[in-house]
């Protein structure tokens, strides 16, 4: 019976990077049982000889010539920035290293 | 937070090996040379003004959309082809999932279990041996974009107020190879590691898919290490380094994080499994990210894309494009230009396998190209603590410089002034010459007016050439150099003394 | 514009010079400001723009060069759809007052086929939902009964149509949210063959299930609109490149009613307990038309349904956690900065917290586990296998029929705030219309009459083989027809929510 603890709810909030309140968490748990209950029923529904389906008509190799097209002027990009310092995005610090 | 060498305990690299065997693991970043980005029809250029080479693509707009760049799928082929890779008849990208400012979807949209390349390997030289290195993969991903950090004293990310992001490199196609953990490579890891990187990077420029400048960014290599305990065959916990931005640097990189895990291990410790950070000018590693299973990426099938299923045919047209097997090179080219085994092997050892053959193109004679490179040049660059590749001298100037001491307009000696002139970025060869006033002093005239006064000067000797003991010219040609300040040609001034004496 | 007024019929009084297309617009502004406040079918109303493009539309047709039937004829456009220049919010707090530096290339061909976009309409957040109830902004209602739902997630189109306030209406469909909403409002609404209209520009949900679609009043008028936004874009990878046959012509050759030829299949697995009485009444009776009208009609099972649901609700969970890592506060939308000196990271998860609606939470929290190392292959992996079960059940019956057929929708519009409280109550209104997103098969919902219990709206769901979209509008357009014999007129007309309004 696979049920969502309080604590895994709040480690994939965290995975998610939304910051749930205790409340929400409350809240939340007991109705994300449900519904997991609800979706584990597909166990074992497909044996290992049925292949995953991800487009109804099966494409493949669609590709794009390499060339340059125009794209946003640095003014459209940035219109809907919350905070914009030398044409670049001004984001909070950063924790944790660069790429 | 500085990085304090003094906390840090290395065990002396003998010992090292005494105790333990290595096992690295490379994984290298190319940065494909397409004219357009990986996903979407930006320029595949960074730099320029920020923000100015998106699109709601490669921006991560809601809505937006992927399309892959032909070409990029092409490289990543013949990147697989060339490092005798599998290509797979039929992959997926995937999408790995973690946020980051610099990453417009918090995704990266990438290739997980299924690589369009894979199984495949690279013989690599290192001093007259030949290491097979073995690639488990080699895939497609996309590059994130480039934060500054504003604030901190060092412009790094820890100690900064905020950072500010430009997103115009977001998009940009990368190759990933991956190796297999390399074994047996005992004390040459270091060295094997460096080789690895400098010879992929031949193949790279080779095949004309991307610059692959480490100074640069368009390759980049992260290094893997760890250390089981001599013959035990248990592979321990490794470590990932990052921020090693030269070939040196990796070489530098194995050795350090050989040395400090032996003197855990010794110690009775036991490794963290975690990123850390090269600093190349301090010469160690400090700790980065814990690189625990904490970051899970959710890989799932990229439902954007569709399948990319690159026909045999089309796969077997591509191999028809591939440059010559790094090994028949090295082959042909030594026998063209004569090298021996020695002189061969450190040629490539020393990076410059591909600097010499565009000297050589450029109009110097086989010899001088090696002397220059692997001379002058080899003791520049340690001095400076780059890669050869990374001077700022061009093959060009270098052959420049052995065609004015072919033409007796400067000397060997003075050739070696024009060099430091031209690192220092003074000019052209022929601009230093003129600024420095090096010119080698060809008249007759002012020269004969310096073997009269050596000649003067030195009786004893010049009666021993006059009775026929011509060795003895050596001390007279010393004179005559110091008084024309090096600006002469030796070989002339000797003949002018010879003629006076006779 | 009195009773039964189509947007084929604006068509022809346009070409006819009868009425010019910003009198037309002007005419679905007022009817807007007038009813608009109860209904709250739009987010964003564009009064300018739509005038200015209505009268661009009149200037072509001065001089000869109308771009096509639908030229001059105003439209409304689901907010998950990005229109440069407008507001997009999806029915989030977090996108409040972005506006799109881009054109969806639906919306791009809106535009070039010369349609005024009257403004943007509601919806459940990030198209999460059956009753646009979790719209960050409110509510839609239904123009039936102002107390229901107009069904989700795109309710707004549906009762914006319903209530003449446009006389098309973009939407888009993941699990019904066209369909449903078409049901429950007596309104029409076609779910495409997935890959057969561009994805650039939606907002994805579940990139593997999402299309946008047309929603209308009648068949004829979907099928005009759906030759305008559909065909293959470059833009969109998953688009498919085929040559689709006009599907007007499809609509008006089916209006005759004739169904002689056609085989139905009568899904077994969505019909019997759980479904509303008289949800069922009327569809018994359809399928009775259907049969005096020629058609064969055979049972069919599709065992396989009944795993639709828990495919459906790991599928998209999944995609859409992934999708929606993009609103971050970093470079667009909102960004809440906590006290102190917050790192980029406390700004996300405040962001997130705060921007993002219950429903949403719930589904990426969900989403998040199903891909998560160790339970992807029980969850999702699963899930895209079950996937291909159902598209294996869809042939099996695609081979003994032409047509599928069901209620479009377990019930008629139920209470506002009625199912709120039970997540899995609402995602039952979803049964019958998931299983065609699973597959990818073109679907459509056409008025079918009104329930006894309650006197509302209930939906017939025709489904068809992948790339027979126009056996969709064929067979639609016969069953509208032969409803509205029965009837004398449309069913909207027995709308009575908005009593008092003048049309």
């Amino acid at each position: 019976m696979p049920e969502i603890s309080r604590d895994e709810v709040a480690h994939l909030a965290m995975l998610a990077r939304i910051d749930l309140s205790d409340a929400e968490l409350d809240h939340l748990a007991p109705q994300l049982s449900v519904i997991l209950e609800s979706v584990a029923s597909i166990n074992g529904v497909a044996g290992d000889d049925v292949p995953p389906t991800s487009h109804a008509l099966p494409l493949t190799n669609v590709f794009r010539e390499d060339v340059v097209v125009p794209g946003l002027t640095a003014e459209e990009a940035l219109a809907g920035a919350p905070a914009v310092e030398d044409q670049r995005f001004s984001v909070p610090r950063i924790l944790g290293e660069e790429a | 937070m500085t990085s304090s060498a003094s906390a840090t305990e290395l065990m002396p690299y003998d010992d090292v090996l005494a105790a333990y065997d290595p096992a690295l693991g490379l994984e290298v970043h190319v940065e494909l040379n397409t004219a357009s980005k990986m996903f979407c029809g930006c320029p595949a250029v960074f730099g320029g003004e920020p923000n100015a080479g998106v699109c709601p693509t490669c921006l991560g707009l809601p809505g937006a959309m992927p399309v892959v760049n032909g070409k990029a799928v092409e490289s990543a082929i013949r990147i697989g082809l060339a490092l005798n890779c599998d290509i797979a008849e039929w992959c997926r990208f995937a999408r790995k999932n973690y946020f980051y400012p610099d990453m417009p979807k918090n995704f990266q949209t990438s290739q997980y279990d299924e690589p369009i390349c894979f199984d495949g390997y690279m013989d690599v030289d290192v001093d007259g041996e030949t290491y097979r290195v073995e690639i488990e993969r080699a895939h497609m991903e996309e590059d994130t974009g480039k934060s500054l950090h504003v604030g901190g004293s060092t412009g790094r990310i820890h100690g900064a107020d905020y950072s500010l992001v430009d997103y115009n490199r977001a998009g940009i196609p990368l190759i990933e190879i991956v190796t297999r953990p390399i074994l047996g490579a005992g004390e040459k890891a270091p060295e094997v590691a460096r080789a690895y990187v400098a010879q992929l990077r031949e193949l790279i420029v080779a095949l004309g898919v991307s610059e692959a400048r480490m100074d640069q960014g368009n390759l980049r290599a992260d290094v893997n290490l760890s250390l089981s305990p001599k013959g035990s065959g248990v592979l321990g916990t490794r470590t990932e380094t990052k921020n090693v931005n030269s070939f040196r640097s990796v070489e530098r990189a194995v050795r350090f994080e050989m040395q400090r895990h032996a003197a855990i291990l010794s110690g009775g410790g036991s490794i963290l499994q975690e990123t850390r950070h090269w600093h190349e000018d301090t010469g160690i590693t400090t700790s980065g990210r814990e690189k625990s299973d904490a970051e899970d990426y959710r890989y799932f099938p990229e439902p954007d894309l569709v399948p990319v299923a690159p026909s045999r045919e089309w796969v077997e047209e591509l191999r028809g494009t591939l440059p010559e097997n790094p090994t028949t090179r090295r082959a042909r080219l030594q026998a063209e230009w004569g090298f021996s085994d020695l002189e061969m092997r450190d040629t490539v050892g020393a990076g410059a396998l591909g600097l010499v053959e565009e000297t050589i193109a450029e109009g110097a004679a086989p010899q001088a190209a090696r002397k220059w490179w692997l001379g002058e040049l080899a003791r520049r660059s340690n001095e400076d603590g780059v890669d050869l590749v990374d001077l700022p001298i061009t093959p060009a100037d270098v052959a420049r410089i052995q065609a004015l001491v072919d033409e007796k307009v400067v000397n060997d000696k003075l050739a070696r002034q024009v060099f430091e002139g031209v690192l220092a970025g003074e000019g052209t060869p022929d601009e230093v010459v003129e600024k420095r006033g090096l010119a080698v002093v060809s008249d007759d005239g002012a020269l004969g007016v310096a073997v009269d006064n050596a000649i003067a000067a030195n009786p004893d000797v010049a009666d021993k050439i006059r009775d026929g003991k011509v060795a003895a010219a050596g001390a007279l040609i010393g004179a005559v150099m110091k008084e024309m300040r090096g600006q002469a040609d030796a070989g002339r001034v000797r003949e002018l003394i010879l003629e006076k004496l006779s | 514009m009195g009773h039964g007024t189509t947007a084929a019929l604006l068509a022809d009084r346009l070409a006819a010079g009868e009425v010019t297309s910003v009198e037309v617009t002007q005419l679905h502004l007022d009817r807007i400001a007038e009813v608009d406040e109860r209904v709250h079918a739009f987010l964003h109303v564009d009064a300018e723009g739509a005038l200015g493009q209505a009268a661009e539309s009149d200037a072509r047709r001065a001089r000869g060069e109308a771009r096509g039937p639908l030229d001059g004829v105003p439209i409304a456009v689901k907010d998950v759809l990005a229109t440069r220049g407008l507001p997009t919010t999806c029915g989030s707090k977090i996108l409040e007052g972005w506006v799109p530096p881009y054109d969806a290339t639906v919306v791009t061909r809106l535009r070039a086929a010369g349609l005024p976009i009257l403004g943007k309409t509601n919806m459940d957040e990030f198209a999460m939902g059956s009753s646009t109830e979790h719209s960050a902004y409110g509510p839609t209602r239904n123009p039936w009964d102002l107390d229901r739902i107009p069904g989700g997630s795109g309710g707004g189109s549906a009762a914006a149509v319903a209530a003449y306030e446009a006389p098309l209406a973009i939407g888009t469909d993941t699990g019904g949210s066209i369909r449903q909403p078409g049901a429950v409002t007596g309104t029409v609404g076609v779910k495409p063959t997935y890959g057969g209209v561009s994805r650039y520009g939606l907002v994805a949900l579940a990139n593997s299930l999402d299309q946008a679609g047309p929603v209308t009043r009648t068949v004829l008028d979907a099928a005009m609109l759906h030759d305008v936004i559909g065909g293959h874009d470059p833009r969109d990878s998953t688009s498919i490149q085929h040559e689709w046959p006009s599907f007007t012509e499809a609509a008006r050759s089916g209006s005759t009613g004739d169904l002689s030829g056609v085989k139905v299949g009568v899904i077994t697995e969505m019909q019997g307990d759980g479904w509303q009485p008289g949800v069922m009444a009327r569809f018994n009776e359809s399928v009775e038309l259907m049969v005096q009208a020629g058609a064969e009609v055979v049972e069919v099972s599709c065992p396989s349904f009944v795993h639709a649901l828990a495919t459906y609700y790991l599928i998209l969970p999944a995609e859409a956690s992934s999708n929606l890592a993009k609103f971050d506060a970093m470079r667009y939308g909102l960004r809440v900065t906590p006290d102190g000196d917050p790192s980029a990271e406390e700004v996300m998860r405040a962001t997130r917290d705060a921007g993002f609606g219950d429903e949403v939470k719930r589904r990426i929290i969900l989403g998040t586990y199903a891909l998560s190392s160790g339970y992807y292959d029980a969850y999702y992996g699963q899930a895209q296998k079950v996937r291909t079960l159902i598209s294996r059940d869809f042939d099996a019956a695609f081979a003994q029929v032409d047509v599928l057929a069901s209620p479009t929708a377990p019930t008629t519009a139920f209470r506002l705030g009625e199912k709120l409280d039970d997540p899995m109550a609402m995602y039952l209104n979803d049964l019958a219309t998931i299983p065609a997103n699973l597959a990818g098969v073109p679907g459509i919902s056409v008025p079918n009459g009104l329930a006894e219990e309650d006197g509302l709206p209930s939906g017939l769901q025709l489904l068809a083989p992948a790339l027979a979209d126009d056996r969709v509008y064929r067979v639609g357009a016969a069953v509208e027809a032969l409803h509205e014999r029965q009837w004398g007129a449309p069913l909207l007309d027995k709308a009575t929510g908005l009593e008092g309004a003048t049309r």
